[in-house]
């Protein structure tokens, strides 16, 4: 059976079902990340003393990874315009590039993670690095998530240009659209966590 | 349709480099020595001026607007979701925080006429 509206605008939505069900899946998201997020506003609220993030974090460090995520963005949105002109191969080109900075961001937290380790900063050691270590944690979840799904759109998943391109097109939009949540949830988070 | 692609192209360029250079902004911000609400405020809507150039340029969502009838408000469907979405994401963020600021039954004392005087030495 074939599944209905998957390029085709839902007469009573306005926008096709790929379209519709990712924006709800990012809408619940958004509560996702929003709940730790005022977690994070109300322990630092209650907090007796809280460390300066520049104090505990490798500002550098960071700031290099923003600015990953935010060139893998570009690339995303450039692999989906790619499309738009007709042109796999230079799909392929920006989407490989997608995927390489995501584990150049992931290599980077690595590090990262392996120093806070190295010198005793656990989950447990303080409420500060207890909600820095889930809030990027499930970051970084997030990361390698889209990271599988791109693999999969780079390689195997891209033989569907050759019979439905539309859909195709639709999917890579899909797959932008959370990865460029992704880039924005770690916006609010590179601010809150290094930097106050 | 290519024109327009290339018009699309031209503006991610744009703001991939706007989002570089507010990253550098907020950077170099947060080593001017502010008062920790003042750092925050101004952390806060640095950050939300990217956020919205991600959401509205590379989630295309400047180009959301079609109004389509299961709207009552005038907004698309996508648009309407989100709406919704940031009221719900506003109730989560400000519902702990005003439990926070709650005084609601805690004890502490008001200048009351009837009070026993306490001793002028207690200053």
């Amino acid at each position: 059976m074939e599944i209905p509206y998957t390029v085709a605008e839902r007469p009573d939505t306005g926008v096709n079902n790929v379209k519709l069900g990712i924006w709800l899946f990012l809408a619940s998201e958004v509560m996702l990340f929003g709940g730790l997020f005022s977690t994070y506003v109300l322990l630092r609220l209650m907090a007796v003393e809280w460390p300066f993030g520049a104090d505990v974090l490798n500002v550098p460090m960071g700031t290099f990874n923003t600015a990953v995520l935010i060139g893998s963005s570009v690339t995303m949105v450039f692999a989906y315009a790619s499309l738009k002109m007709d042109d796999l191969a230079r799909f392929k080109k920006f989407m490989a590039m997608t995927i390489g900075l995501s584990l150049v961001f992931m290599v980077v937290k690595g590090f990262e993670y392996s120093h806070e380790f190295d010198i005793g900063n656990f989950p447990s050691t303080s409420t500060y690095l207890a909600i820095y270590f889930t809030m990027t944690g499930l970051h970084a979840l997030h990361i390698i998530g889209g990271i599988i799904v791109n693999s999969y759109f780079l390689g195997p998943g891209s033989k569907m240009w050759e019979t439905n391109k539309a859909q195709f097109t639709n999917r890579i939009e899909a797959a932008g659209l959370y990865w460029h949540f992704v880039d924005l949830v770690w916006i609010f988070l590179f601010p809150i966590l290094y930097l106050l | 349709m290519s024109d327009d692609v290339q018009h699309h192209i031209q503006n991610y360029k744009k703001v991939g480099m706007t989002l570089g250079v507010l990253t550098v902004v907020t950077v170099g911000v947060s080593y001017i020595d502010f008062a920790v609400p003042l750092a925050i405020t101004v952390a806060l809507i640095i950050a939300a001026t990217k956020a919205s150039l991600v959401a509205s340029f590379f989630m295309h969502l400047i180009e959301e607007k079609k109004v389509v009838p299961i709207s009552k408000w005038g907004f698309g469907t996508i648009l309407a979701t989100l709406a919704v979405t940031a009221l719900f994401f506003l109730v989560v963020i400000f519902i702990p925080i005003f439990g926070h600021a709650d005084r609601v039954g805690e004890y502490f004392t008001l200048p009351n006429a009837n009070a026993p005087v306490v001793a002028a030495d207690q200053h």
